[in-house]
This record gives C-alpha cells, structure tokens and sequence, in this order.
C-alpha cells in the first residue's frame, strides 16, 4: 500500500467529504428534486393520452351526432309533409261541410219564404175574395135598388125569374 | 462562424497546456511521471498557474484533528513551500500528506478532514446539481399539466432524466420494481456525468480529477453493493446460498454458493476500477501528449515544432474522445448499477 501512488490509496478525509456531500445532494433531490419532476412528467403523459382519448371519443360523437341531426331532419320533414296534408284535408272537408250548411240553410229559407208567401197570397186572396163578395153585395143592391123603382120592371124581373126557375 | 471555431480551438489548446507551465521544474527537466501524477491527485490547495516563479492558487482551508493536539484549522497557504504550522507540515515522501510531528521525532497522520481540491470539486458537482434540479423541479412545481412542455434548460433537463429512466432504469430493473430505485440511480449518474465533464476543464471551476480518484468510485460502488443487496430478495439468497446445480456442486465442498458469495464482491469491484481506470486513462494520456510538448521543445525548434503540431492534433481528438467517455462511463456505471439491482429482484421462477 506505502509503494501505491496516492490515486491509487483511498483517502479517508475525502471519502468523508464525498459521503456527506453525496448524502446530502441525494437527501435533497429524492425529496424536492426527482419526483416533483418525474411527476410532473407522468401527469403531463397521462394528460396527452387522457386528451387524446377524449379527442377520439369527442370524434365518434360527433359522427353519431351528425347522423341523429340527419335522421331528426328526416323526421322532420315526414312530419311536415304530414301536417300539410292533413291541414288541406281538414280545409277541404271544412268547405265541404259549410257549403253543405249552406245549401241546407238556403233549402230551409227558401221553404220557409214559400210558405210566407204562401200563407200571404191565401190571405190576400181571402180578402180579396170577402171585399169581392161585399162589393158585388153592394153592387147588386145599388142595381137592384135602380131597377126595383118602377113596379112594372119590378114585376117583369119576378116574371123572368120565375121564367128562369120553371125552366 | 469560422474564425469562431477557431478562435475555440486555440483556446482549448491554451487551456489544455496551461496547467503544465507550472510542472516545469526550476532545472528545465521534466518529469512526466510526477507530472502527470500530480495532475491525477489531490491538493491541499488548487493550483492554477505559475507565472514566472509566482505560483497562483487558490488556498483552501486545512482541517485536522491531531489525537495528541486536537482540532486545527487553517489556510493551506501556512504548509505551502514545504513550510510548518504548528508541527504539521506537507511530507513529500509520504505521497504529500498532512504528517504532525510530535516529540521532535516521530511523525504521525493526523484524521485529516481537509477541504482538498477533490473536495472542492465535488462541492461545485453538487451545487450545480442541486440548482440545476432544484430549478426544474421549481418549473414543474409552477406550470400546470395543461402548460406547454417545457423549453430550453428545463426541456434539456427533462430529456436527460427520461433518458436516464427510460433506457437504462426501467430496462435494466423491470417495469415492476424500478420506482424506488430511481432516485439514487438518477444522482449516482448525474454526479458522475457532472464530474466528468469538469474533469475536462483543465482550469477552475474544473480540471481535479475527481472520478478517477479511488475513494470516489470506492464510496460509489459501495452505495451500489448496499443497495444491491439491501433490496435483494428472497429469490436473490437462495440463488447465491443454494443455487440450481447438481447436488455435489454445493454439498460437500459447497462450491456454487464460494462462488456466487465470491460474485457478490466482484460486482461492485468491477464498478469501481471501470469508472477509475477510464478516467485516470483518459486524463493520462491527455496529460501525457501535453508533456510530449514540452520535452520536444528542449530537443531544438525544429522537432519541437512538429511534435507539438501532432501532440495538439492528438489531444484535441483525445478530448472529443473523453467527452464521449464522460458520457460512456456514467452510462455504464447507471446501467451495471441498475442491471445489478435487477438481478437481487428475480422473479420466483417455476
């Protein structure tokens, strides 16, 4: 050992050194040094995969998205097709039914002015028919009245009269 | 952008040969060995350059506990010069240490707890650990997971780390058990990496060389050997004490379990002379092919000229190569660690 160089012959003030300076710099990165930095280095990977995924999964769901909106429209479509056409079924059978309302109502008023007019040409002719009666009453008294002043023509009428009802 | 890479080169040169001005000695001879031995060590104080015959560097303080005389502290700058301070005093055939000399005679190695220059170093290591974790653990700590990733340093430093767990921890332990392990595999590589590439900087804040020092990579195998087998399992025991070998294997001369007991050892063994021999290595040579300039200056302008071209040729391939190696053997020490780990956690196999 006295022969070796001193490179060669283990120091023990400097393996002193080097054990505390050693322990030290490895008590101090192990704690706040390495694993705040691995750490941060793992969170950051799980991160991108984690991003990546839900990129990948955000993807499909559109996709799934986009065909739901195509079918909605579809549905969407069919409904208004749908609507429109019962929408002009419901007008047109609205039109009928009021035409034929109408038809049956003009029936009912024309019925009901013909018999109006019925019942008010009954009556007018009645009345005509007693002023008629009065007024050739009248007549005939007036005329009987003129030709039964003389009792010669009083006396030919009961002849012809009596003529008439032998006859 | 050219006279930049340039001008960068130049200045790793100067840099590179700038410590060996001082190696020079006052006779004009070189002696490469000390040299670069001295460059490979440790220091009382940590010596930039000599200028003329003034040496600057910067003294650091001495820290002793004598049994005779008891705690001393003091400036480096009291021993310099082969001076003595209060019977201690630097004995160069005693590799440089701090001897006390008591009773006139006799000398002795005080508990010597000196703030060397590797010591020094490690102290920046860990100062630039410690901020540069703390202030991306304080980014984190301010964003939200929804922010955007982080930029710049902190993106650097995120990219390091998930570099370090996700090739070499998780691989090497197993889906299942890494977690706790991960926080001292991550300090053991970053403080490696980190003094490895101050090791490059020929000057301060760099330049000792720290991971290719034994207690260094001594200290650091010896973690790994007591988390290894600290978290070893059952499993673990049982495959070293009684391994799935033919009987006579480990009955009589119970020789599987030798040798599996012997592999314990030689595991963390291994760790250690990796890490030292790369980088004594590495430092050698480039300490070496520095030298080659100074002794084929003394040979004539001629042969000095064009050994220097060479050896600086050499040298700049040599630190692009120990920056990779910088990287390399951190790597290598993280993943046999983990590896290692990982083997204490078999599964019970059927």
């Amino acid at each position: 050992m006295q022969d070796l160089p001193a490179l060669l012959t283990p120091d023990f003030g400097l393996l002193f050194w080097m054990l505390l300076a050693f322990t030290v710099v490895f008590v101090i990165l192990k704690k706040w040094g390495f694993p705040v930095i691995l750490k941060a280095v793992e969170d950051r990977k799980q991160f991108i995969d984690e991003s990546l995924k839900n990129a990948r999964e955000a993807n499909e769901k559109l996709a799934n998205i986009q065909a739901e909106c195509e079918t909605l429209l579809k549905q969407a479509h069919d409904q208004q097709a749908q609507i429109l056409k019962d929408a002009s079924d419901t007008r047109s059978k609205m039109i009928q039914q009021a035409k034929d309302e109408a038809i049956l109502e003009g029936k009912k008023m024309i019925e009901d002015a013909r018999n109006a007019i019925h019942t008010e040409r009954e009556n007018a002719l009645r009345s005509i028919r007693s002023q008629v009666a009065t007024l050739s009453v009248q007549i005939a008294e007036k005329i009987l009245q003129q030709q039964l002043q003389n009792p010669s023509q009083q006396e030919q009428l009961i002849d012809q009269i009596l003529q008439d009802i032998k006859e | 952008m050219k006279i930049l890479r340039f001008l960068s080169i130049l200045l790793l040169t100067t840099l590179t040969l700038m410590p060996l001005q001082a190696s020079e000695t006052s006779n004009g001879k070189l002696n490469v060995k000390e040299t670069v031995l001295e460059h490979l060590g440790d220091g009382y104080d940590w010596h930039i350059t000599t200028w003329g015959h003034t040496h600057i560097s910067i003294p650091l303080p001495v820290i002793l506990y004598s049994e005779a005389t008891g705690f001393h502290v003091f400036s480096s700058l009291r021993l310099s010069h082969g001076q003595s301070y209060k019977g201690f005093f630097i004995d160069p055939t005693q590799k440089n240490k701090i001897y006390e000399r008591v009773n006139g005679k006799s000398t002795i190695r005080p508990w010597d707890f000196s703030i060397t220059k590797n010591v020094v170093q490690i102290f920046i290591v860990i100062s630039i650990l410690l901020i540069g974790f703390l202030l991306t653990a304080r980014w984190y700590q301010k964003h939200e997971k929804v922010d955007d990733a982080p930029k710049g340093f902190v993106g650097f430093m995120e990219m390091a780390i998930l570099m370090v767990v996700d090739d070499i921890i998780r691989p090497s332990i197993g889906e299942k058990h890494y977690r706790p392990f991960v926080p001292y595999l991550l300090t053991v590589f970053f403080f490696i990496i980190t003094t490895n590439l101050l090791g490059l900087i020929p000057i301060f804040p760099g330049g000792a060389n720290v991971t290719g020092n034994i207690t260094i990579t001594m200290f650091l195998a010896i973690c790994t050997f007591l988390v290894v087998n600290f978290s070893g399992n059952k499993e673990y025991w049982k495959e070293i004490f009684w391994p799935e070998v033919p009987a006579w294997l480990k009955v009589p001369i119970p020789l599987m379990p030798a040798i599996e007991l012997f592999g314990i050892f030689t595991k963390p063994l291994a760790l250690m002379i990796r890490l030292f021999a790369n980088m004594v290595g590495g430092h050698s040579v480039i300490l070496s092919l520095t030298c080659v300039i100074f002794i084929a200056a003394q040979m004539g302008p001629m042969i000095g000229t064009s050994m220097s071209v060479l050896s600086i040729t050499l040298m700049i391939f040599m630190n692009f190569l120990e920056l990779l190696v910088a990287f390399i053997q951190a790597y290598v020490f993280t993943m046999l660690s983990a590896v290692f780990i990982g083997l204490a956690l078999p599964e019970h196999h059927s």
